[in-house]
């Protein structure tokens, strides 16, 4: 392995620039070294004003996404190793399809508003008093939604869709998944409320099921099987409302 | 075309002229092989409609009596048909094998609390197909 | 909530349409697109199609075989315009094409199906 490599990083001052450019900074390669080990030796030895986010360095806060020779990475699990034989050279830039705020870092509201719309919590009907305990799961009623639970909504996602890119107004692979795991889940009665978000021309109709949401999701959920089991059920809903106008339980899925 | 951006993202974006926001170009599958992929394979359904009209114009030669269907015969022997159907045969096959390979991403099938590995909903698929191919060819040959 | 029912319609379609292509379709343009035109395989001739078309099975076979792919088409072609041209502004005038185009074919498929015999 080369002792070098090459990082070519997208820089974007919003206060100077109309438009991004690329700085060209070489960085020593130690073993097992990430990307962003590389982009902190440049803040802490070349240039301090490089901004980008990151916190845990483990794959579990979601906040190193960027675009890695144009895929979406979580840059604290991607090896400096593994673009050796491309030439040493690496670029990094933003997550696609977010407006960027400065250099590497991408606006986030926009994911945010559209995770809350479709409710990625525990909703009952019924109150049932403190006293009465906690609602109970089997292991296998957990392993019904569990896959979907574990985005840690890096929205690499977001980044691989070019639905998003199209269509801004497109709910997104992530917040679907959240929504398909709070419908999946047998504690949830919420399902009902979820619709009108979900089984909409900007929600799951807007998916043509392209499939790299799954590919780049760094915590195997995949969102795109989560939005066409949706379809799927909701046209077994349509079916069964055609059929049985009185009666029929809207997009209640569970086990 | 700033403006157009600008108007195209959500409405609590819109006063923050300083955020860059890249353009869409329209031809966003064309750099990458895995997007350039996905729009070959939405575009097999061409290939899937223009035989259907082939099948159409076939039925419609057969109704017309046995010149009308020499005649069609005649035409579906030209090179130009022959290197359609060539195309037309391998962008099926590719829609047959995606179709397949993801319909178990949509259908995920539980037994006993555990859910099937993908190859085994997609298997089935694949048995049909063959089974069907085979039927139709000896009903068709017979 | 209209609107959305008809996506979940259309969706339907679309995915009946999917796996009849898929399942059907390359065995027939095999036979008749090129195995036959290109003598692979000895062709069967008018009389023996003919008696064959004259099994209503058949003929209800050859209806679903045009219809439901073509719905499929409409559907996946619509979408492929939208994202592949970024002409999601034209959206009536595809839609129009799109399914009336396969409603046209429908409607062909049931009169030759309906009047063969």
């Amino acid at each position: 392995m080369a002792d070098k490599i090459i990082l070519e990083v997208a820089r974007y001052s919003p206060e100077q620039d109309t438009k991004p450019c690329f700085a060209t900074y070489e960085v020593p390669v130690h073993k097992e070294w990430v990307v962003l080990d590389a982009l902190n030796y440049i803040k802490d030895k070349v240039d301090g004003s490089l901004t980008y986010r990151w916190s845990c360095r483990m794959g579990i806060c979601g906040s190193c996404g960027m675009m890695v020779n144009g895929e979406p990475k979580l840059t604290c699990a991607t090896f400096l190793s593994s673009y050796a034989h491309n030439g040493n050279k690496i670029r990094v830039e933003p997550l696609r399809y977010f407006p960027v705020v400065r250099d590497l870092v991408t606006e986030l509201s926009d994911f945010l508003v559209k995770l809350k719309k479709v409710k990625p919590w525990l909703i009952r009907k019924d109150t049932v008093p403190l006293s009465q305990g906690e609602f109970l799961q089997t292991p296998e009623q957990l392993d019904y939604y569990k896959q979907f639970s574990m985005c840690i909504n890096c929205t690499l996602c977001y980044s691989a869709c070019p639905v998003v890119g199209l269509d801004p107004k497109f709910v997104g692979p992530a917040a679907i998944a959240l929504a398909q795991r709070y419908n999946l889940d047998s504690r949830d009665q919420g399902a009902v409320e979820r619709i009108a978000v979900l089984a909409h021309p900007e929600g799951i109709w807007g998916c043509t099921f392209v499939g790299e949401c799954t590919k780049v999701c760094p915590k195997h959920v995949d969102p795109a099987g989560a939005i066409q089991q949706y379809k799927l059920n909701a046209v077994l809903d349509w079916l069964t409302s055609f059929l049985m106008p009185r009666g029929h339980n809207s997009q209640d899925v569970k086990p | 075309m700033r403006q157009e951006i600008v108007k195209a993202a959500p409405a609590y974006t819109e006063f923050h002229p300083r955020w860059y926001r890249a353009p869409v170009s329209v031809y966003w599958w064309l750099g990458q092989w895995r997007y350039l992929k996905f729009i070959l394979r939405e575009l097999s359904s061409l290939f899937v409609a223009s035989f259907v009209v082939i099948t159409l114009l076939q039925v419609r030669a057969l109704r017309n009596g046995p010149e009308a269907y020499s005649r069609f015969q005649h035409w579906l022997q030209s090179p130009w048909m022959i290197a359609l159907n060539l195309v037309s045969f391998l962008f099926v096959v590719f829609h047959t094998i995606t179709w397949f390979n993801l319909a178990p991403r949509a259908m995920p099938i539980w037994v006993r609390g555990k859910r099937l590995p993908e190859f085994l909903v997609a298997a089935p698929n694949y048995a049909i197909w063959l089974v069907a191919s085979v039927v139709i060819a000896w009903f068709v040959l017979r | 909530m209209a609107r959305q029912s008809d996506e979940a319609f259309f969706w339907m379609l679309f995915s009946a349409g999917g796996v009849i292509a898929a399942i059907l379709i390359p065995v027939h343009l095999f036979l008749f697109g090129l195995a036959f035109p290109l003598g692979w395989l000895p062709a069967p001739d008018y009389e023996r199609l003919m008696s064959l078309v004259h099994m209503p099975l058949v003929r209800v076979y050859l209806f679903v075989f045009c219809s439901l792919p073509l719905f499929h088409w409409a559907h996946r072609f619509r979408y492929t315009l939208y994202d592949g041209l970024k002409v999601k502004h034209l959206n009536e005038v595809i839609f129009a094409l799109c399914y009336g185009g396969a409603v046209a074919g429908t409607v062909l498929a049931a009169y030759l199906t309906w009047t063969i015999a």
